[in-house]
């Protein structure tokens, strides 16, 4: 099984007219591998990572996904509904900011059981039961399953994003600054609670960030980005302590020491 | 009327009958799905009926009998005002008897009477898109349609359980269409969905605002949504009609005086009438009968 990847990326650019989105990049994903694409804002991080999720099609280059089946799909040759039915069932998209990724006027049990229902769930009381589960799984009481994320805290909302994306079991997640405007304390259960998630789930999962702590903590390779292209990728503790290009050394030794 | 000349024959012109009546054909054609039409102005405002006037407007033959019902009551301003607008402009027959019309347009009640082949109901649609509240993006609604992702519509009967324990959704209750199109069937009380089912009657609904026509053929499918352990159920009632003591239809409270007294009648005037004229008596009834205001 895990002698083939999960995901391809061959050649792939995005140009935005005549400027560069992102440009020729390539890699192998495989599963229960995540990988963090880091670099300063503008790198084409972003453009990458919807092209990748199928938000944003490419100008060029291919990237196919294994389905469950074991067979490799072309993910832009694929109908908009299959690639819809992707995005809800086999795949996550967690949101830098949580009201993206979430319904904020329906309760936080809605919000997580809306995938189940959508792939055809119709008994409330399992759809209760999952929530549940899943809210006490990223540490969210139970008696808040009824209210809206609106009266969550930025914290919540966003462990509440993790848990509707990942209700359905994904193979795949990609997130966008996960921990982006949150406060350090938050920020380190967050990313407790992830690593946590990832490995007992065994997800793969693409984790755009522009903090190469968090890369540090969650990833097992990166690729460092700039003005759209891949300036190296490697293992993340090799990428941090001993970086190769000189754009990586001027990343890594600009983080503040405390 | 000698004036009657200075209208075109159902006041809309032939060319936008046409249009509509492709619209509605269309339609038929694909039961439940929301044919977009070029809605026209009409001598009244949106709210009002605009969608069901044009649709009755487009399908109305000389022959036709009409009947127009406001909230299942015949005497209401806007049943009557309908009903003298179509006496005006196209000269028909009108009607407050069920069975006696061809074409029953409707502001929210289905009515009590079985309706019969070759009837058709027009149904006046203010909000024609069930997800709306859901999902505010045009865009993105018809694109659920089209996908038929559905999930959405059940988040919203989850919410119901959550917050009430049951489904509180009492009107506009959606329905999925001969197993495609989920559906909203106007404002309808959600006890007349199941009259929706499989009815000899073709169904057209007209939204004027927001420029939308959709059908449901004779004889098709039309399922209310609802979840495993929570059936769909209809309302009930624990007494009868106070004036014709009829059991198992919708009814109306109306308040009597300002010291909490109030009785449930029939919604529908015309089947409280019919019975009341064979003999039936509830518990409220005026033994002689006066006649309305």
């Amino acid at each position: 099984m895990t002698d083939e990847p999960l995901l391809r990326v061959s050649a792939l650019s995005k140009f935005y007219g005549s400027r560069v989105g992102c440009e020729n990049v390539s890699f192998d994903l495989w599963p229960g591998e995540v990988l963090a694409v880091v670099g300063e804002s503008g790198s084409g991080k972003t453009t990458l990572l919807n092209c990748l999720s199928t938000r944003l099609l490419p100008s060029s280059g291919t990237a196919s996904y294994r389905m469950r089946d074991g067979q490799f799909r072309e993910l832009y040759r694929m109908s908009e509904a299959e690639r819809r039915f992707l995005m809800r069932t086999d795949w996550g998209f967690v949101h830098q900011n949580p009201a993206d990724g979430l319904r904020m006027t329906v309760s936080a049990g809605a919000n997580v059981g809306e995938r189940l229902m959508a792939i055809g769930d119709r008994h409330y009381g399992k759809i209760r039961a999952t929530a549940v589960d899943w809210l006490s799984r990223v540490e969210i009481d139970e008696d808040r399953i009824d209210d809206e994320p609106r009266a969550f805290s930025g914290g919540m909302r966003q462990r509440l994003q993790i848990a509707r994306n990942l209700v359905t079991g994904p193979r795949l997640v990609f997130m966008d600054e996960p921990t982006g405007g949150l406060d350090v304390s938050v920020q380190a259960r967050l990313l407790d609670l992830l690593r946590g998630l990832v490995t007992d789930l065994g997800l793969a999962a693409i984790v755009v960030t522009h903090d190469l702590a968090v890369a540090r903590l969650l990833s097992q390779r990166m690729m460092v980005m700039k003005d759209g292209r891949v300036v190296e990728s490697g293992l993340t503790d090799r990428v941090l302590d001993d970086p190769r290009a000189p754009y990586t050394q001027l990343l890594v030794s600009s983080i503040l020491q405390v | 009327m000698t004036d009657i000349a200075t209208y075109n024959f159902a006041y809309l012109d032939e060319q936008t009958k046409r249009m509509i009546r492709r619209a509605i054909l269309k339609g038929i054609a694909i039961p439940g799905y929301q044919v977009p039409f070029a809605s026209r102005e009409m001598p009244m405002p949106y709210g009002w009926g605009t969608g069901g006037v044009q649709v009755t407007a487009s399908i109305i033959g000389p022959d036709d009998v009409l009947k127009v019902i406001d909230q299942g009551a015949d005497d209401t301003t806007n049943a009557v005002s309908i009903r003298a607008f179509f006496k005006k402009v196209a000269n028909v027959a009108v009607t407050t008897e069920t069975a006696k019309a061809s074409i029953i347009q409707t502001r929210h009640r289905i009515p009590e009477h079985p309706l019969t082949a070759g009837q058709v109901l027009v149904y006046q649609v203010p909000i024609p898109e069930p997800l709306r509240f859901l999902e505010p993006r045009e865009t993105e609604t018809r694109k659920m349609h089209a996908l038929e992702e559905y999930g959405l519509m059940h988040v919203k009967l989850y919410e119901d359980i959550a917050r009430h324990g049951r489904i509180a959704t009492t009107y506009a209750y959606p329905v999925k269409v001969e197993g495609r199109y989920v559906m909203d069937p106007s404002p309808t009380p959600k006890f007349d969905n199941p009259k929706m089912h499989r009815s000899p009657a073709l169904q057209l609904f007209g939204a004027g605002r927001e420029k939308r026509i959709y059908a449901v053929p004779p004889f098709t499918d039309v399922v209310s949504l609802d979840f495993e352990d929570h059936p769909f159920e209809v309302q009930t009632f624990d007494q009868p009609c106070a004036l014709c003591a009829a059991e198992s239809v919708y009814l109306d409270e109306v308040i009597l005086d300002d010291h909490g007294g109030h009785m449930f009648v029939c919604s529908d005037t015309d089947h409280c009438e019919k019975r009341r004229d064979e003999g039936h008596r509830g518990h409220l009834a005026p033994q002689t009968m006066e006649p309305a205001q």
